[in-house]
């Protein structure tokens, strides 16, 4: 309670910097920073997520502290990178978006700084501590969870008759829906979702995966629909072969079919059942120097607290990964709709969520791959 | 050295002989000794002037190669994060069907115990999870329970942390990985692993990468076939028509040329795919029935297009500088002497542009080899080369140590290639103009 109220004090009496965040929060971006480096250099991903982010928390940061930041728009290939600068000895990077499972992957390497959520990370308004905030979001120690995501199935509205798909299994009856689907040319997902159609209970699903037949019978589903795939390696992928009308439905992410629905107008619709959830988060990387690592924390706890990560849900449909986001979820900034009932997390989109489970890939994805790979080249 | 140099030697003995039979220059030196300093002084000058060049060859291109190629064997992170283990692992014999002894758990205690103070347990885990799944999350699990193990003594303490320790096969893969250089990446990029019963093909569901090399093979040749035969001509017509038309023509060429390759890839996938501007023109026609247009992308046959396009001006350019180069009176003097226009083509005109199609064809093919954005865009999963295998090793599963066993592989195929062609072609056969 002493830090928080330290905070409140320094937040008071910079006040003039950012007036509209005081109002709502302690402002952690005018917080002192002492011995932090005046420059650092943010990797994310580009486009409009990049844009959610500098919108967000970016802007108001440089405002109120004065930092120099640089984007590098490199969170595709940031593993491989990160692993190759840290082998030079000369990391260039300071707060580096990637997916949880890259995450586990940097941490397991020795590539991510590891984290303490009592100190580096922002207490929720009502105190509720950032560890019981983010819960199990935080898939490992190294991982700050920004946004909730998912994949899930678009479909043309035009090419799916009277009755549209509502369910996941959908995707595998042809005869209802005859026509191309895409899919994302990678195990995970597509397991888990052909286990599923095959009868297995939702949490059973990865139990099932673990043994040999399990594997198999799920890649005996997905050759029922093996010549009516067309797989996607780009999320942008899909939205584009749904608006040429290549295919009649696909998977994506929820972000990319609220772009082609709400903001171009396309005869798409999306359906939420077994959405695949999947999380989106900084880490810091390991080794950097004292005055770097502390401006790149002091960027962290701002960027990651409670409103920011809710400001962030004004310019993309993406859930906040904390709890105590969710309820100040407001209107798109331009379009002035509703952002809540567009959110993965929504309740009347949760009503079936998969949950795909971090650790159980780290450990099966190698293999796992090399039998879809096998199995696609059949 | 060339012969006028000899002959100028040769009439300055005439001239200088002297008494004891040494060749001497205006000052007494012998010549032979002036002549070798100024060849000395020439070469070094010739050496200086390319070092630059070859000081940033060797740094920015061969030693990256060679550290790239060793890490296809390398294997010390084994060694380096469990040195006590794989010391006692020595005594052990995995043909037994026995686990290791309490000794050996005892050294797995007090390495891993190091390691996860060092936090690189988890990378170890991460590297042998490249061999079996599961080890992973063996090392992570292991790395959690081992601050907290009693003294001794530590066997069953680590079953009860990770039932896997009881598994003979973990200590089988431990074992086979324990040297500090392996034969394990290449095993892997052949579709095989070593087994307790020595090296076995792997499961049928899950080779790839034979399959993958042989694909990439004929399809870069199939590429630069197409390239050749729709190149030749187009070459032909740029070497022979007058210099207004030609010039024309040269710059169609070149246009696409200076066009982005992604620009290009996305291009042919607006006109290939089913609802493209080819499918729709058919249909329009009535080549084709709407309801089973053609499928010309995400297959073999988009790739093959889609590179075959994109590689065509690499085959024009040598072609037309080689074509420039004949002289048209060898085909008039075989006309003249009563020789068709198929006979003076293909006897006299065809040879002589033979070292542009070697130039041509081998830039083409070794283009070809190595592409892997274009597959990844219109190859589908039938199209994809192994190069799409190699990136996917490098920036998703991070397992380097297979992407460069694949490319070494990739590298020498690309080498023995050359070799039968310069056995067969020859090399000096082949001309950029």
């Amino acid at each position: 309670m002493k830090h928080k109220s330290l905070l409140l004090a320094a937040a008071a009496s910079t006040a003039l910097f950012s007036t509209t965040a005081i109002a709502q929060n302690e402002d952690l971006a005018a917080a002192p920073c002492e011995g932090c480096a005046e420059e650092m250099t943010i990797v994310s991903w580009g486009g409009a997520y990049q844009e959610s982010q500098l919108k967000a928390y970016v802007e108001p940061y440089v405002a109120a502290t004065g930092v120099k930041v640089s984007f590098d728009e490199s969170s595709a290939e940031a593993t491989a990178k990160l692993r190759a600068m840290n082998e030079a000895g000369n990391v260039t990077w300071d707060v580096v978006d990637v997916v949880a499972s890259d995450a586990i992957r940097l941490c397991d390497e020795g590539l991510a700084a590891e984290l303490d959520p009592a100190t580096d990370l922002a207490n929720a308004p009502d105190g509720t501590s950032a560890e019981d905030d983010f819960g199990n979001l935080r898939v490992n120690e190294c991982f700050v969870p920004q946004i909730v995501y998912s994949t899930t199935i678009g479909y043309r509205t035009d090419k799916v008759g009277d009755t549209p798909p509502t369910e996941i299994c959908d995707i595998f009856d042809t005869t209802k829906f005859p026509g191309k689907r895409a899919l994302q040319k990678r195990p995970i997902d597509n397991l888990e979702w052909a286990t599923y159609c095959n009868g297995t209970a939702k949490d059973k699903i990865y139990e099932v995966l673990s043994t040999e037949e399990g594997v198999q019978a799920a890649f005996d589903k997905l050759s029922t629909i093996k010549d009516d795939v067309v797989w996607w390696t780009a999320g942008a992928e899909t939205p584009q072969l749904l608006a040429d009308g290549e295919v009649v439905m696909g998977s994506t992410f929820n972000g990319r079919l609220f772009s082609a629905i709400v903001e171009q107008d396309q005869p798409i619709d999306m359906m939420w059942d077994m959405q695949s959830f999947d999380l989106d988060g900084w880490i810091l990387p390991a080794g950097l120097d004292e005055a770097r690592m502390k401006r790149a924390k002091h960027f962290l706890k701002f960027a990651t607290d409670t409103q920011r990560l809710a400001d962030q849900a004004k310019y993309i449909s993406y859930g906040p990964a904390r709890k105590s986001s969710a309820p100040l979820v407001g209107k798109h900034e331009a379009l002035g709709i509703d952002m809540a009932p567009h959110m993965p997390t929504d309740p009347a989109n949760a009503g079936n969520v998969h949950n795909y489970d971090y650790t159980w890939w780290a450990d099966n994805r190698d293999d796992l791959d090399a039998k879809f790979q096998s199995w696609l080249a059949q | 050295m060339s012969s006028s140099e000899t002959m100028s030697v040769e009439e300055q003995l005439a001239a200088g002989q002297t008494e004891d039979g040494i060749v001497r220059a205006a000052d007494g030196t012998p010549l032979k000794a002036r002549l070798a300093k100024a060849l000395r002084r020439e070469k070094l000058r010739s050496f200086l002037m390319i070092s630059p060049l070859l000081l940033f060859i060797v740094l920015s291109f061969l030693m990256p190669i060679g550290d790239m190629l060793l890490r296809s064997v390398e294997n010390k992170i084994v060694q380096n994060t469990l040195p006590t283990v794989v010391q006692e692992l020595e005594r052990w014999d995995p043909a037994s069907e026995e686990l290791p002894d309490e000794a050996t758990f005892a050294a797995l205690a007090t390495d891993l115990k190091i390691a996860v103070k060092e936090r690189i347990h988890t990378r170890l885990g991460s590297r042998l999870n490249y061999e079996q799944s599961g080890f992973s999350g063996l090392f992570r699990s292991t790395g959690r329970a081992v601050r907290k193990m009693e003294e001794g003594p530590y066997k069953e303490q680590f079953i009860k942390a990770d039932e896997d320790w009881g598994k003979l096969q973990t200590w089988v893969v431990l074992d086979s990985f324990k040297a500090p250089y392996t034969a394990g990446y290449f095993l892997n990029a052949v579709d095989a692993e070593n087994t307790v019963d020595g090296v076995q093909m792997k499961a049928e569901n899950e080779r790839i990468y034979i399959q993958l090399f042989i694909r990439t093979m004929w399809m870069s040749l199939a590429i630069t076939f197409m390239c050749l035969l729709l190149g030749y001509p187009v070459a032909y017509l740029l070497a022979h028509l007058p210099a207004r038309t030609s010039n024309m023509l040269m710059i169609l060429v070149l246009l696409p040329f200076w066009t982005s390759l992604l620009v290009r890839t996305s291009a042919w996938k607006v006109l290939l795919q089913g609802q493209g501007v080819i499918n729709d023109l058919l249909v329009w026609v009535g080549f084709v029935d709407d309801a089973d247009r053609l499928v010309l992308i995400n297959n073999q046959t988009g790739t093959i297009i889609a590179m075959t396009h994109i590689l065509l001006p690499f085959m024009i350019l040598p072609l037309y500088s080689v074509m420039k180069t004949i002289s048209p009176t060898y085909v008039r003097a075989a006309k003249s002497m009563g020789a068709n226009d198929w006979t003076s083509f293909w006897k006299v005109y065809f040879p002589q542009s033979v070292p542009g199609i070697g130039a041509g064809a081998i830039l083409v093919f070794i283009l070809a080899i190595g592409y892997y954005i274009t597959p990844a865009l219109v190859g589908g999963t039938s199209g994809i080369f192994i190069s799409n295998r190699i990136a996917f090793h490098i920036s998703t599963s991070l397992n380097w140590g297979l992407a460069a066993a694949l490319g070494a592989i990739l590298l020498v195929l690309v080498l023995l290639l050359f070799y039968v062609y310069d056995k067969i072609v020859g090399i000096d056969n082949v001309k950029l103009g």
